[in-house]
């Protein structure tokens, strides 16, 4: 994978992006940024604009109003861009999978490269999550 | 032109050391930021990582944006700064001039706001055009009393204009920071220092939690790092600019290499407390501040510099 991507996992940006969540996985989110796990130490830090982010932190479902949305901040971002799901709902529904309104098929909406399952995940798992995605970018399966 | 000017401008105090430099003293205040909140902090090579990361993004220009002022606005700005750390970096470490004086070096400075105006006006984005009218506000509000700043050292080193000639007045006479005059105008330059590069308690153009960087919002990839190692850079030449001007320069040989890291650190470290003691205050109370008190402080020492003291 080469010189550069071993720079990109020392230094990943991510992005929160809430399409229709229950806000626990948010809270959890949050947790994670907190002194107490300090995720600065992988160089992990929380931006504020699309355009500056390298990993898009999705969590919740995809209803048919915020699919739309979710591809359009997809769009919007520089690639290399990377798409970890949160929580049970990016990975298979959870108890809203026969709800009248989601969309039934998210990998059309977006590529999601990676989930981190759990209702909500732990931050401890959300760390081992993205410390997977560190070692796939540094070659190493 | 000289060939050394090149060698002044790319490597030595220009544009790679003070490059590194800054790279590694924006570790410097992450790490003691960190320390501040009770956490640990990025690893060393952090903001190099983060740098060459966003050399390789994509770079996107928006349907709104006037695309040639979005490109060229961080890339001006950067070798403004080049130019201003050659200038500032030549007086101090050679002794000689770089070909430009303390008026251009202000002027320099300014045009590094404008950039800043420019490119986060040009984006088209409504985040973008409201930092780059506060980063005007911040402009009108610091520029005065950053000249009156500069003046005072002027003025004690009897009327010259010359980076080295303030230099070698203070190594004749004494710093200035030992008289009444010296020491108010210091204090006052720190604090424009801070808000010249926007950061808390003035980082009001570029306020993360509402307009998530200003200026800077629409700028990914190559620009932005570029954007990025500006601001680093300046955490060189600012403290730099006030030695020169107040602390009597670098002397390099023997101790005086450790006293002039100690005087360097010593800057930046007041600077980064004040930066993670203070919250953002808003606009009207920085134009309030530095109208009220700052630019009247640094006419005070200006009196007092020309009445001697």
């Amino acid at each position: 994978m080469g010189w550069y991507h071993k720079r990109l996992a020392k230094s990943i940006w991510v992005f929160h992006v809430s399409a229709s969540p229950c806000n626990n996985c948010d809270i959890e989110i949050l947790d994670l940024l907190t002194p107490r796990y300090d995720v600065e130490r992988f160089g992990i830090k929380l931006v504020g604009s699309i355009r500056h982010a390298d990993v898009l932190l999705v969590s919740g479902i995809f209803n048919q109003k915020v699919g739309p949305r979710v591809q359009q901040i997809y769009a919007q971002a520089p690639k290399p861009c990377f798409v970890v799901g949160i929580g049970t709902c990016p990975a298979s529904g959870c108890c809203f999978k026969d709800s009248y309104n989601i969309s039934k098929n998210i990998k059309d909406i977006i590529p999601i490269d990676l989930y981190i399952p759990g209702c909500p995940p732990k931050p401890e798992n959300m760390i081992e999550g993205i410390v997977k995605l560190v070692e796939v970018l540094n070659g190493k399966e | 032109m000289r060939p050394e000017y090149l060698f002044y401008l790319l490597v030595f105090p220009g544009l790679l050391f003070t490059g590194m430099l800054g790279l590694v003293v924006g570790w410097v205040d992450r790490k003691v930021s960190a320390r501040f909140q009770f956490r640990v902090g990025p690893p060393f090579l952090q903001n190099f990582n983060d740098f060459f990361k966003l050399l390789g993004k994509e770079t996107i220009i928006t349907k709104e944006a006037v695309a040639s002022l979005f490109i060229s606005a961080p890339f001006i700005a950067f070798a403004m700064i080049v130019l201003v750390s050659a200038m500032i970096g030549t007086a101090m470490f050679f002794g000689s001039s770089f070909g430009g004086d303390i008026l251009v070096v202000m002027y320099l400075l300014m045009l590094y706001s404008v950039m800043i105006i420019l490119g986060g006006a040009s984006t088209g984005n409504v985040y973008a055009s409201m930092g780059a009218g506060r980063e005007i506000k911040l402009l009108i509000a610091d520029e005065l009393a950053f000249i009156l700043v500069c003046l005072v050292a002027v003025v004690k080193s009897g009327y010259t204009l010359k980076l080295h000639e303030i230099i070698s007045f203070q190594n004749d006479n004494g710093a200035f920071i030992g008289s009444a005059s010296g020491i108010i105008a210091f204090v006052v330059g720190i604090l424009c220092i801070q808000a010249k590069m926007t950061l808390p308690p003035f980082h009001i153009p570029e306020a993360e939690t509402e307009l998530v960087e200003g200026p800077l919002m629409e700028y990914s990839g190559p620009p932005l790092a570029f954007w990025k190692l500006s601001h680093l850079m300046m955490w060189v030449t600012f403290p730099f600019l006030l030695i020169l001007l107040f602390w009597g320069g670098f002397t390099l040989s023997g101790l005086g290499i450790l006293w002039a890291i100690l005087k360097y650190l010593l800057i930046v470290v007041v600077m980064i407390i004040i930066k993670n003691t203070n919250p953002r205050v808003r606009i009207d109370t920085a134009l309030n501040f530095f109208w009220k008190y700052a630019a009247p402080l640094a006419l005070i020492a200006l009196i007092l510099a020309v009445l001697g003291a």
